[in-house]
């Protein structure tokens, strides 16, 4: 059994709405992630997929503690993190790293490139700055950048080489767990691959963990060991890669997957896709019950609307499911994935 | 029988501060009735500003368009703005990417829609609403009746989307130019907006012009696709022929560089560098200096757009000996296509 990095346990995060200007009143929350765990282990890639706003950044924000979680436990390495002050959270600070979605908001235009990726150089009082010179420029050739352009601006540089310097940045003070927060999803198909790639490099280079936040699932598949699919704040299915993409037990995971197009015109026009009604609803005020239930193909009127599912092991591994009809195999028919539901799932050629 | 839209030899240059931007510049192509064409390529290829010369939509002062945009035989570039407003909304319409940005905030949608149907046919307010119903619940608004009322805001993305069809194919346009339709939504609700589209096709018989930089969508959408890299039309063929017999190396490498579902690559074939600038683009072929089969003479000669010997519909703009290429499309294929099964 491989290290455990991290341990996060009923994960919660609800942002309060509040009426009234002088006298606030909580009205409601925003249950933006509720109830998430998960383990990492060390040198893995853990991928998070969902759709937008099911709390896949909240989550990631929480676990670096740059939000204060509602409820739950951050465990990492052994030590749990999710009280400690902001001094004491410093030295752990050295060892979690983050790469933003978008590389023309978070680096700072004002600054050079040797500054911005010094910073954190600089933040933990790490070496003198002809060292810290030194450093830059050789991340900046870890990451292929030239390293004479230390001295340039972030507007100099294309979408693409921006994201190198934010990785460099990330890799800046040697840390353990790095969190991409949908680290391609600006970026061109031929300028992701180069951005994939070098990830994937770094990770056997330097021993990395990830994890790693994106709605693509085609990039989740291909960078990730692990993955974990939200929905609405709460993570319905985690597995490894291979299972989750052939052997889906969630009905939103098989919807997910069938949704998304192939880049091959006679496979992609044969198969068989579940349409999924609707919006995702709501996380002021979810569904009763299990969150799935007012869109789910296999909806069991009486029990999905009535009892919440557990998120629990099936087919004896690592595979777990919230859900009390998990599929059964796949790709289905309307008539399987129907299986006794309250409703008729639309499954078109 | 000629085509709906027919494109030749369009280009559009921008007088800009630093020099003239060629941002389209020798493209062809043409839509037949009811069928869709599909437009791939990166960003700041192109694809967008040849849909919005093809509308008359570009900013006249800063912009020079020549070529031929021919719509059921009419020169568009060549029509006065009078024409143009009639053909704009009535026979040719166009869908953005963004639909916050391109519906109205301070209008209710039904206000919005009633315009649409008002400024092309002769009918009162109140069959213009009725139609915007008709059309709103088409698209699949739930309660379209009292949802007309209701301002951009109160929508979701998608919602928003399927107004922005609904406005769209509110006139029953022959033709559709679809920008990116998909790119700001979700898988699923992506999925959704792609079936919608495809059933007006069949009940409207519309023509599609689809322009994406996602490949799967491509796939699953477009009869033909035409591929643009920096600024000009680089290979173009039937959907089967563009991605079973790809020709160009560009192609391949889109291909390539694609992590995708049906296979498990191990590592993707990367494109390096970046796309030129198109205000000074590479002499010879545009893609030569980011090539991995570049040869002496790709520097020297623009290649233009040939037909393929055993396929006389689908054309490419590569120098490369056929057998190099059959060689090359055969490795691709073996390290994609055959995890596939």
């Amino acid at each position: 059994m491989a290290n455990e990095l991290l341990v996060v346990e009923g994960l919660k995060k609800h942002f309060p709405v509040t009426r009234g200007i002088i006298f606030k009143k909580q009205v409601g929350a925003v249950k933006a992630v509720d109830g998430v765990s998960f383990t990492l282990n060390e040198g893995e890639t853990l991928g998070v997929v969902g759709e937008s706003g099911c709390g896949k950044s909240t989550m990631a924000r929480c676990l670096l503690k740059l939000l204060e979680p509602t409820a739950g436990r951050i465990v990492f390495r052994g030590q749990d993190i999710t009280n400690l002050s902001r001094r004491d959270m410093r030295p752990v600070r050295r060892e979690l790293m983050m790469v933003f979605q978008d590389p023309y908001s978070s680096l700072n235009a004002r600054k050079r490139v040797g500054f911005i990726v010094a910073e954190a150089l600089d933040v933990h009082g790490i070496g003198t700055p002809a060292e810290r010179k030194r450093r830059v420029q050789e991340l900046l050739k870890v990451v292929g950048l030239n390293p004479e352009h230390y001295n340039r601006f972030p507007h100099e540089f294309s979408g693409g080489q921006r994201q190198r310097i934010g990785i460099a940045r990330a890799l800046a003070i040697n840390p353990m767990l790095i969190v991409c927060d949908e680290p391609v999803s600006a970026l061109d198909v031929s300028v992701q691959a180069q951005i994939l790639n070098l990830l994937k490099d770094l990770q056997q280079e330097f021993g990395l963990t990830y994890i790693f936040i994106a709605h693509d699932l085609n990039v989740v598949r291909h960078i990730s060991d692990r993955v974990m699919v939200m929905y609405l704040g709460e993570a319905v299915e985690v597995a490894t890669r291979d299972e989750l993409y052939v052997q889906p037990k969630h009905p939103y995971t098989g919807a997910l997957l069938s949704a998304v197009p192939i880049p091959n015109p006679e496979l992609g026009r044969q198969r068989q896709t579940v349409v999924l009604e609707g919006d995702v609803p709501n996380p002021i005020d979810p569904p009763s019950a299990c969150n799935f239930h007012p869109r789910c193909p296999r909806f069991h009127e009486g029990h999905c609307d009535v009892e919440e599912p557990e998120l629990r092991t099936v087919d004896g591994g690592a595979h777990r499911v919230k859900c009390h009809y998990p599929l059964e195999k796949w790709p289905m028919s309307a008539e399987e994935m129907r299986n006794g539901a309250s409703r008729t799932a639309v499954v078109r050629q | 029988m000629t085509p709906l839209l027919d494109v030749r030899d369009l280009r559009t240059h921008f007088t800009t501060e630093d020099g003239i931007v060629k941002a389209v510049d020798g493209v062809d192509f043409a839509v037949e009735r009811g069928k869709t064409v599909g437009i791939v390529g990166e960003s700041g290829c192109g694809k967008s500003v040849t849909c919005l010369t093809i509308m008359g939509l570009n900013e006249s002062r800063s912009t020079k368009s020549s070529g031929q945009v021919l719509f059921d035989g009419e020169d568009l570039l060549a029509a006065n703005p009078a024409r143009l407003r009639e053909v704009r909304g009535q026979e040719v319409a166009m869908i953005f990417q963004d639909p916050m940005t391109s519906l109205n905030p301070v209008h209710s949608i039904g206000r919005q829609l009633v315009e649409a149907v008002l400024l092309h046919n002769e009918c009162s307010k109140k069959d213009a609403r009725r139609r915007a119903v008709e059309r709103l619940k088409e698209v699949g608004i739930p309660r379209a009746e009292r949802r007309i009322d209701d301002y951009p805001h109160q929508f979701s993305g998608g919602m928003r989307q399927r107004v922005m069809i609904a406005m769209a194919m509110i006139n029953d346009p022959e033709l559709l130019i679809a920008d990116e339709p998909t790119t700001a939504l979700d898988v699923t609700t992506q999925a959704q907006i792609l079936y919608l589209m495809r059933k007006l096709q069949k009940d409207h018989g519309t023509a599609i012009v689809m322009i994406t930089h996602d490949l799967g969508v491509v796939a699953e959408t477009a009869d033909e696709v035409v591929v643009m890299y920096a600024a000009k039309v680089i290979e173009r063929g039937s959907v089967n022929a563009i991605f079973n017999q790809p020709q160009h190396p560009y192609t391949w490498g889109l291909l390539g560089s694609l992590p995708r579902l049906d296979a498990n690559v191990d590592r993707l074939t990367q494109i390096p560098g970046q796309p030129p600038s198109l205000l000074n683009p590479p002499r010879g072929c545009r893609f030569g200096p980011r090539c991995p089969y570049v040869m002496d003479i790709c520097k020297e000669k623009q290649p233009d757009l040939l037909p393929v010997s055993y396929d006389p519909d689908h054309v490419q703009a590569c120098l490369l000996d056929e057998e190099t290429k059959i060689r090359e499309i055969e490795k691709l294929k073996a390290a994609v296509l055959a995890e596939a099964s």
